[in-house]
């Protein structure tokens, strides 16, 4: 790789930039433009704004979307090694190979019983 | 795997072990404070234990993931340590401004705990987790008091900017994998002076450096400091500065010595890098703390000058630097840790009494207090029987040794521009009165007490050490 090989990239990249940049230009010149008050609105053919979407939402749904993402995780990391177990089996590694893997669950339990009796889970 | 791989990540194990039994015992059993408590410094003292035995060896583990012994095992016992004496100053000071949570030894334990991971690392996705685990422990931990904005407002700010670091921090990384086809630091050792493309190489190189400058709050990455640790708790802005500092340090002298070992060209650029970001953040964080009213923001920008003094270790890029940061750091663990100690028990229920206004006559209402803190001063400032005057001088010496005097040379005029105001609060403090009656702060616990005695002896004896620590190493 030398730095000539990157210019491709670089011309593809400013020819993006310069599509992206003449489109919104000539849109703004060569459209025509006749605003009323429905095509103003957020929606134009959707349901009617009620209020402002700035406003403050419990945090449960953080703590909810948090938790779940933790244990995603946990089931992320477990699909590669479900593949690679056997392989590791073969080689006479496979008791290491699970006792490492319940490691990784038992952490991720300790962690669990705290959220639970912490009443993270209690929904009211 | 064999026993080797296990051996040098035991002292990590034992602390990150403790922190969730720690943790079950939150959640398991009822009126459990002083138990918590209790197992956060048996772990704690678990860690050192497990790292004095371990120093002796030279080990790697997991295939070059980790190392560990001789330096590491060193930094692991400064860790810890700092760990112990937060743990002590802590309960008194989190129930008095009514933040006691029994989620902080958790959370202080698994922050020991990635400050390990970074000291044993020695490849760039150990790094990044031990990174990442200490960080994201004191972005919870800067934001305890959650009841103050001022602690809020810390705990985002650290977040924000610590976020924004990281990601230099991986891009660093990303470019030095894609030119040395590793990320272990064995292959920055090994492929970085063959390299196709040298500045892509030194662009990961100045990436990484960005990302660990910031870590350290070291010139032009130090905004956060002052804001951050003006905000958080006291105690917890005294770990971070001193047991954050010394984990991103650690990492800093591991990764520099396999891009300065691997024999690559152009070396002496980085420590030229280096010797401007030393000399940037020696006069800023100095002249910057003259400014300051508030005590704790002084030792913030303070902070920001020490960083900038064990820089001089990292540019002198020698073996006597490295052991000039190891030794400084030994000794601004105990001075620093102790200085914070006494601002936390200063500090009253609505966080104040924190100015310099507030330290005048401290010397007639609390003459122990005074004196103690009078010593951190001296230490801090560098003068001679106390540890930071040696550890100055190891690292002043380690610049000459590496030609590069005039950096020493600048080390010195900006202990004396910080003379101003270390010495200027002795003055308020012994030699000013104050017309108003003030705020008496906390009483001293018999923790906080064992704390301040651990930190002041600390400062009286490592200056007499160099020694001891030097043949630990060799």
């Amino acid at each position: 790789m030398t730095p000539q090989d990157y210019l491709p990239l670089i011309v593809m990249v400013l020819t993006g930039i310069a599509f992206g940049a003449v489109s919104i230009k000539a849109h703004e010149i060569l459209g025509p433009r006749r605003p009323s008050k429905e095509k103003e609105s957020t929606y134009e053919s959707g349901m009617q704004p009620v209020k402002t979407a700035h406003e403050r939402f419990s945090v449960k749904y953080y703590l909810v979307a948090m938790l779940f993402i933790l244990f995603d995780i946990e089931v992320v990391f477990m699909y590669p090694w479900g593949v690679t177990f056997q392989d590791f089996f073969d080689q006479g590694m496979g008791t290491l190979t699970l006792v490492a893997m319940l490691l990784f669950i038992v952490t991720l339990l300790f962690g669990y019983i705290y959220i639970l009796k912490k009443g993270a889970l209690k929904w009211d | 795997m064999s026993e080797h791989d296990f051996l040098a990540i035991a002292p990590i194990t034992t602390v990150a072990v403790f922190s969730l039994i720690v943790m079950l015992v939150d959640a398991l059993v009822k009126k459990n404070t002083s138990l918590m408590q209790t197992l956060s410094v048996v772990g704690l003292l678990g860690g050192i234990g497990v790292a004095i035995w371990t120093l002796p060896k030279s080990l790697n583990g997991f295939n070059g993931l980790v190392a560990g012994g001789g330096m590491t095992n060193l930094f692991d016992i400064l860790f810890c340590s700092a760990g112990i004496l937060t743990v002590f100053l802590a309960k008194d000071y989190l129930e008095r401004l009514g933040g006691h949570f029994n989620e902080f030894y958790t959370l202080l334990l698994m922050a020991t705990s990635g400050a390990m991971l970074m000291a044993h690392a020695t490849d760039f996705i150990t790094l990044f987790v031990g990174v990442e685990l200490m960080s994201i422990c004191f972005y919870v931990l800067a934001g305890f008091l959650r009841r103050q904005v001022r602690s809020n407002e810390a705990a985002i700010k650290y977040f924000l900017l610590g976020a924004f670091a990281s990601g230099f921090l991986l891009y660093g990384m990303a470019l030095i994998y894609g030119t040395v086809g590793g990320t272990g630091y064995a292959d920055v050792a090994a492929n970085a002076a063959t390299v196709e493309m040298p500045f892509i190489f030194w662009a990961g190189v100045a990436l990484m450096i960005v990302g660990l400058a910031f870590k350290v709050a070291a010139f032009p990455f130090h905004q956060w400091a002052p804001d951050v640790y003006e905000g958080a708790p006291t105690v917890i802005a005294g770990f971070m500065s001193t047991a954050g500092k010394a984990a991103a340090f650690s990492a800093f002298i591991i990764f520099l010595n396999s891009v300065y070992g691997s024999g690559v060209e152009g070396t002496d650029r980085v420590q030229i890098l280096l010797a401007v970001l030393a000399v940037g953040s020696m006069f800023i964080g100095n002249v910057t703390a003259i400014a300051q009213t508030n005590v704790k923001r002084m030792l913030a920008y303070s902070s920001v000058a020490h960083a900038g003094y064990m820089l001089i270790g990292l540019a002198a890029g020698s073996p006597d630097g490295s052991f000039g940061i190891i030794y400084y750091l030994i000794a601004y663990l105990f001075m620093q840790l102790g200085a914070f100690a006494i601002v936390g028990l200063l500090e009253n229920e609505k966080g104040c009494n924190l100015t310099f206004d507030d330290y005048k006559g401290l010397s007639k209402r609390r003459p122990g207090l005074a004196m103690v803190m009078a010593i951190f001063m001296f230490s801090l400032t560098g003068i001679p029987p106390f540890a930071g005057f040696f550890g100055k001088y190891q690292l002043f010496k380690a610049a000459i040794g590496a030609e590069m005097t005039w950096l020493a040379i600048c080390g010195v005029v900006a202990s004396v521009i910080s003379v101003w105001f270390y010495l200027g609060l002795v003055i308020a403090m012994f030699f000013r009165d104050s017309e108003e009656k003030q705020a008496e702060g906390g009483t001293l616990g018999g923790l906080s007490t064992a704390a301040l005695a651990v930190a002041v002896v600390g400062t009286l004896v490592i200056g007499f050490l160099p020694q001891a620590i030097y043949d630990l190493l060799s």
